[in-house]
């Protein structure tokens, strides 16, 4: 790890004004990407904003209407116990239970993951997949204009996401086939029937671009939501990744597989 | 069989340390002022330096010195030394290439060592690394097993024109040729013995400490066998005569081999000690390990079984090519030569037999010995043929094994083995009645009914463990005695130490041979405690590697409590006013036969060093004793493994549904412990099988040099295990132990491979079967398309 300086703002201004006025600043939530890089000296910020003295302001989970709002710095552990989540979507609080490993899952936040939007990230499925809203500390960003390729979104400088909103959907699954190695999602699909019956079909971990929605898949389950309805689907291996632990035909079979079980569970 | 002797599950005494967190490794030790060491390495594959321009790096805050190979070339520092000759079928001695600590001239690997930084602190060091300046001219890099020989452009080492090491054969050619010609039969096949990173739990360090004041130099290091590393920096690498080196390995925390050899990272640190004048510190990063441990095996094999029209094996040839890697380490080459053509013979009485090794250079870390080292390599060729050639024959596999196995002892094989004792068919017929054979069929349809597919595959291995005598290694080539030490020192007390120069790194030999003198003595095992890893309390030993500690090493501990029993006798008749030949000694007793007089083990320690009841003239005082132990045979543990997958058709995913181990360690000291090792083993076996895929690219960079990308067994990758044992007493040692730290990793990759290709119906996949190489074979197999 390299030198940096190190800054505990106690308000959004403060913390988007020391990440602004610091060219290679970085925001740090729960560290749980963003610290291993640095222990690698991959990643070498000049300053790291940690946000954890907004915690209790930007941490929660609470149910408004027809929606869930969690708090950026909610962080994994208590999304995936969350009773409110649980009774809303599990699907959302299922996922979380499943990123990373345990230690993970006690420091690293849903608003990290999002903002960070590594490809191999689950959060980016589900968010593109319900329709999620990245409520900012300046204004309001729908998941559809939200991920902007691997590692990008549409985050401006010192940009601050403060909460996520996610619509109650009908029903929705998740699978996803873990790297053997790294155990992040090698191909993690979400499906979701949404309340006003739009299906979404989004691909995490497989994509050379990042997350993206399958639409051959959604068509199918469109006219019928089942496992069954996914039997003659197939997604195509273009723009898939291909690395030494899958190839892209692999992984667009996997989608498939991925796919119908996702479907199942949400049927369940 | 007393509650802690000989035979009792005794509770590790060692792990309350290791699970408590108050274990002493290397990374523990902190010297008065010392600084810390950063090497530089390599980024390339092969490369000349050019110029090395280390001024800015020495300007850097903290920075004590910044050294390089042409610093020890000037200090007259050698090489570091493979101290196992082999010679090529045509007479020649390999070809061995220089291997300085620090590259001088050329780097050969990904992780090669540049230059070493020390400085006040480790970042600090490290920040310094990066003001280095080499100037390199890449060469094309040799990566390929099978094409090293082939690959063109300049060689990995000048003496090495084609990149070959040697040319090793063994075995009677002509006989084996006439079996060929007259077989029935030929099942041929081509391997890949997939290379793998030790990944130990504690990473390699090492503190280098010198002693102004006496010229003495002590080194801390992540050491199996600190003698051996304080016989090579002396001998061979010059850093000081043995009398002014000591060398300490403590707690260590894992070694699979991989700690067996002596590295350039503690080679630095003792040297640069006397040269900065202050300790010096080096603790490896896990990349480091990745990139710099020796890797293991690394084979690429064609081999062929030749069987008559009665289903006997009459013939076995095999040609392995096997990957060295840049530089030869310690014992790189008795790895795929000594300690893997004698064992191709497998449980089998095949008459004729002949191997051919041909050992290459490459740009690639340097491959040693790791848990197996050799024989998991030949289990792997004659399990995978023995079962190719069963479904080929149309014969059970189960039975064409038992066949085929040796069943008269002693057993002299054509490729030098001769197995003492064992009983193959008791091993196999426990495994097939735990594992529940006959009822495979219907789990199979079960599984079928889910839309699974389900396998089960074999494994009869056999291994030669507790490598000796030292006048026959020493005939095949080894640069030392594979023998071991043992000193019994008897305190006033009653109490007893006992110095090994085996050493544990996990194997609880501070359980196992205490059981030993406890269960001998007929003291509390409480009252024992073992010494080891410290040079200057323990005077020699050979260390811990090869299954050997139990047969050769506790084997020496009996000598000397042998010895100390005769003492002590004595000692009792002087004070029980009895003649020597009157004492009877059991349980912790000495008797004098017939009467009720007697004196109990720690009295007579007291009178051994009081003295007053015997003559100094005709009895020395005190109670200690040491031996020297040099066996006569190698043992051969044997057993048979069955595993049982199942596979997932749609995914590609491997579980392995049971597992069934029925080894024959002879005589088992704990048999708590040796289950410990069997589980360890199958784990490492079994990452070998599905999990453990070493990849560098064609330029040399290693794709897997993170856990992102090398994937180790985890406690959810396996079922509970049925480990069962056989006996047939060693006839060898004492004790009539054979050994078992290294049967696991031996059996298992050779029973996954079975149970897949069972399930899958067909003959042929690589290791490691991981999840897309099985959907892969699947789409390959059109039998099993039809089925679905």
């Amino acid at each position: 790890m390299y030198a940096f300086n190190y800054h505990r703002p106690a308000s959004l201004a403060e913390a988007s004004a020391v990440l602004v006025a610091n060219a290679d600043a970085k925001f740090m939530a729960g560290g749980q990407t963003l610290l291993p890089a640095m222990k690698l000296r991959l990643a070498n910020p000049s300053d790291l904003v940690d946000l954890v003295a907004l915690r209790a302001e930007l941490s929660g989970i609470r149910r408004e209407g027809d929606r869930v709002v969690i708090g950026a710095m909610t962080r994994h552990g208590e999304i995936a116990t969350s009773d409110v989540l649980l009774a809303a979507i599990p699907a959302l609080a299922g996922m979380a239970a499943i990123v990373g490993d345990p230690a993970v899952r006690s420091r690293g936040t849903m608003g990290g993951s999002l903002a960070n939007n590594d490809p191999a990230a689950d959060y980016p499925a589900a968010a593109l997949a319900l329709g999620a809203t990245i409520v900012t500390d300046r204004r309001e960003i729908a998941a559809d204009h939200y991920f902007l390729g691997l590692f990008e979104t549409a985050l401006e400088e010192g940009e601050i996401i403060t909460a996520i909103a996610w619509p109650i959907p009908k029903r929705a699954g998740y699978e996803k086939f873990r790297n053997p190695a790294s155990r992040y999602a090698m191909v993690g699909v979400f499906v979701a029937e949404r309340a006003d019956g739009a299906v979404r079909v989004t691909v995490t971990g497989a994509g050379a671009s990042g997350v993206f929605r399958a639409t051959d898949f959604e068509t199918a389950l469109t006219a019928d939501f089942s496992s069954a309805a996914l039997a003659g689907v197939a997604a195509s291996p273009e723009g898939l990744n291909t690395d030494i632990h899958a190839d892209a035909e692999y992984r667009a079979h996997l989608v498939g597989v991925m796919a119908r079980r996702a479907v199942a569970a949400a049927t369940a | 069989m007393s509650a802690t002797g000989i035979g009792a599950p005794v509770l590790r005494r060692e792990d309350k340390r290791y699970i408590t967190g108050k274990g002493q490794y290397v990374d523990d030790v902190n010297r008065y002022g010392q600084a810390h060491a950063f090497f530089l390495r390599s980024p390339h594959a092969h490369a000349r330096i050019l110029s090395i321009d280390t001024a800015e790096a020495e300007a850097e805050p903290g920075v004590v010195a910044v050294y390089t190979g042409q610093h020890l070339a000037d200090d007259k520092v050698g090489g570091l030394i493979c101290g196992w000759m082999i010679h090529s079928k045509d007479g020649s001695p390999m070809k061995a290439g220089p291997h300085p600590a620090l590259a001088q001239g050329k780097v050969r690997y990904v992780g090669d060592h540049v230059a070493v930084v020390i400085a006040d602190t480790y970042s600090e060091a490290k920040d310094a690394a990066e003001k280095i300046v080499v100037d390199y001219e890449v060469l094309d890099a040799v990566v390929d097993t099978a094409g090293a020989r082939t690959a063109g452009g300049e060689p990995v080492h000048e003496v090495a024109p084609d990149n070959t090491v040697f040319e090793f054969h063994l075995g009677n050619r002509e006989p084996t040729e006439a079996a060929f010609a007259r077989a029935a039969h030929v099942t041929k096949i081509d391997l890949v013995n997939n290379r793998l990173i030790p990944n130990a739990m504690e990473p390699r360090a090492a503190v280098g400490d010198w002693d102004a004041g006496t010229d003495t130099f002590t080194l801390y290091t992540t050491s199996q066998n600190p003698h051996v590393a304080r016989l090579v920096l002396s001998a061979f690498i010059g850093i000081a005569p043995e009398h002014k080196l000591r060398v300490i390995a403590p707690d260590v925390g894992g070694g699979f081999g991989s700690k067996i050899f002596i590295y350039a990272e503690e080679t630095v640190c003792v040297w640069a000690a006397k040269k900065v004048g202050r300790p010096v510190k080096w603790c490896a990063e896990r990349t480091e390990a990745f990139l710099s441990d020796a890797h293991g095996r690394d084979h690429v094999t064609h081999a062929e079984l030749a069987t008559d029209a009665g289903g006997r094996v009459i013939g076995l040839k095999v040609h392995t090519v096997a990957n060295l890697g840049a530089y030869l380490s310690t014992f790189s080459s008795s790895v795929p030569t000594y300690l893997y053509a004698p064992l191709l013979s497998g449980q089998y009485d095949i008459p004729a037999i002949y191997v051919e090794v041909d050992a290459v250079y490459s740009n690639t870390a340097p491959v040693d010995a790791y848990r197996g080292a050799g024989r998991p390599e030949a289990t792997f060729v004659i399990e995978r043929l023995m079962e190719v050639a069963a479904r080929e024959l149309g014969k059970d596999p189960a039975e064409f094994r038992r066949q085929n196995f040796v069943t008269s002892f002693p057993h002299q094989t054509p490729v030098i083995m001769c197995y003492d004792v064992g009983d193959y068919a008791a091993s196999l017929d426990k495994a097939l009645a735990t594992v529940d054979y006959v009822g495979f069929p219907a789990r199979r349809a079960e599984s079928e009914r889910r839309g699974m597919l389900r396998g089960l595959g074999f494994s009869a291995y056999i291994e030669a463990c507790g490598i000796a005598p030292s006048a026959a290694v020493g005939s095949l080539g080894a640069g030392v005695g594979l023998w071991e030490s043992a000193e019994v020192r008897v305190n006033p007390v009653g109490t007893v130490e006992v110095l090994t120069g085996s050493h544990s790194h996990g194997q609880g030999h501070e359980t196992t041979f205490a059981q030993l003198v406890s269960d001998r003595l007929g003291i509390p095992i409480d009252n024992v405690s073992i010494v080891h890893g410290d040079t200057d309390k323990v005077q020699m030993g050979m260390g811990t590697y090869g299954s050997r500690s139990g047969a050769v090493g506790m084997s020496a501990i009996v000598k000397a409590l042998d010895k100390i029993e005769t003492k002590a006798r004595k000692v009792a008749g002087h004070v029980l006013e009895a003649a020597e030949g009157d004492i009877e000694f059991k349980d912790g007793k000495f008797t004098v036969k017939g009467t009720d007089k007697s004196i109990d083990f720690a009295s007579v320690a007291l009178q051994a060093y009081v003295a007053h009841k015997f003559n100094g003239q005709e009895l020395e005082p005190g109670l200690k004793e040491g031996a020297f132990y040099d066996p006569t045979n190698f043992t051969f543990p044997s057993g048979v493994h069955i595993c049982e997958v199942e596979i997932d058709p749609d995914t590609g995913v491997t579980r392995i549904e049971r597992w069934v181990a029925v080894d024959d360690f002879g005589v088992l000291i704990n048999p708590m412990i040796v289950e410990g090792q069997v589980h360890g083993g199958i784990a490492q076996g079994v990452g070998q099988a599905l999990f453990e895929g070493t990849v560098y690219d064609s330029s040399g960079q290693l794709l897997t040099a993170s856990y992102m990308d090398y994937q180790m067994p985890r406690a959810y990758d396996f079922p509970r295990f049925s480990v069962e044992t056989t006996e047939t007493r060693c006839p060898s040692n004492p004790l009539g132990i054979k050994g078992c730290g290294e049967a696991g990793a031996i059996a298992a990759p050779p029973a996954v491979i079975n149970a897949i290709t069972d399930a899958l119906g067909h003959e042929d996949i690589a290791m490691p079967a991981t999840p897309r190489a099985v959907w892969r074979a699947i789409r390959r197999t059109p039998q099993k398309m039809a089925a679905e």
